[in-house]
């Protein structure tokens, strides 16, 4: 039975994974219902993860910039390479 | 595969030869093994390959990042010289472009880092801390601010890209590595060099150490 909210945030990572097993689950979930600093903990845990996915990249919310990327310019496109060569010599 | 081996060196003057080359490059190299092969047996049609299908996309990223085109364009290029230096590293464990592109964020998230003088935090004391009786002793204010509401506003968007940067290298490379590339464990794992089980445990330190550098700005009063 999880009484402390240690062992309730020690499982988080793997209850939002469903890696929980269902008994353990349950008592998670138990705990949550009672706990509402371990509800607002989870949620805010929860949030995180989607304010990385959603703030630093571009997908796959904007997956129309993967899909048509923009053009380099092509003297960058050859300072690159210029670079990339020189380190490997 | 030796019809790789016998082309000319290229010759970066005159742009239709270029182009030509470029075109009959693309037909192997659509072929990921073929050009990871080429890649490290240090092919020059292979590199610019490489650069010019993925420099496009790889440069979008780093710019939502930097906001600033000459430091894009310098993290960029730390990127695709990372790249070809770890090579051999990569193993297929996640595909070639995903591979890239956590890549080209961690190299934008270190160069944000030393541009806003950003000072690393110590991942142990952001974890969060526990009484005697097992109930957590530092509850913060409710985040009333949802993801999609901070990625709307650019100067929170900022806020969040600042505090992923802050992170040790570890942490910040499994966060972006799980979250923002969504691998799996198993893929993280394999390009980090560790089991999956530490793997795990570091993710759940990173993300509770960012949860508590996000948490000021998430209770929805304009931060100062
Ligand atoms: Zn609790």
């Amino acid at each position: 039975m999880i009484k402390k909210c240690k062992k309730c945030i020690e499982f988080l990572a793997d209850y939002l994974e469903g890696e929980l097993p269902e008994d353990q689950a349950a008592e998670f979930e138990m705990h949550l219902n009672l706990c509402p600093p371990c509800r607002e903990y989870l949620n805010s845990y929860r949030e995180t993860i989607k304010l990385t996915r959603k703030c630093m990249c571009d997908h796959p919310e904007h997956e129309d910039d993967c899909k048509s990327p923009p053009q380099m310019p092509e003297s960058l496109v050859q300072a690159i390479i210029k670079a990339c060569k020189s380190k490997d010599e | 595969m030796t019809e790789r081996r016998t082309r000319p060196r290229l010759n970066l003057c005159r742009h239709e030869d270029r182009l030509l080359r470029y075109r009959q490059m693309n037909r192997s190299y659509t072929d990921e093994t073929v050009l990871v092969t080429g890649l490290r047996d240090g092919d020059e049609a292979a590199y610019e390959y490489l650069v010019r299908e993925h420099g496009g996309r790889l440069l979008s990223v780093i710019r939502r990042i930097l906001r600033n085109e000459d430091e894009s364009a310098d993290a960029l290029q730390d990127t695709f010289i990372a790249a070809f230096k770890n090579i051999d590293r990569f193993e297929g464990a996640a595909k070639l472009t995903t591979w890239l592109h956590q890549i080209a964020v961690n190299a934008a998230l270190m160069k944000l880092r030393k541009k806003r003088n950003i000072h690393e935090r110590s991942v142990e004391d952001l974890l969060p801390q526990f009484l005697d009786d097992g109930h957590r002793a530092d509850v913060g204010p409710t985040w009333t601010l949802t993801a999609d509401q901070v990625a709307e506003q650019a100067e929170l968007t900022g806020v969040v890209h600042e505090q992923i940067a802050a992170l040790p290298d570890q942490y910040r490379e499994v966060i972006v590595l799980r979250d923002i590339e969504q691998v799996s464990t198993d893929e993280a794992a394999q390009v980090l060099n560790i089991t999956p089980g530490a793997l795990k445990v570091r993710l759940h330190r990173a993300r509770q150490a960012l949860r508590k550098l996000l948490e000021p700005h998430m209770a929805g009063e304009k931060s100062a």
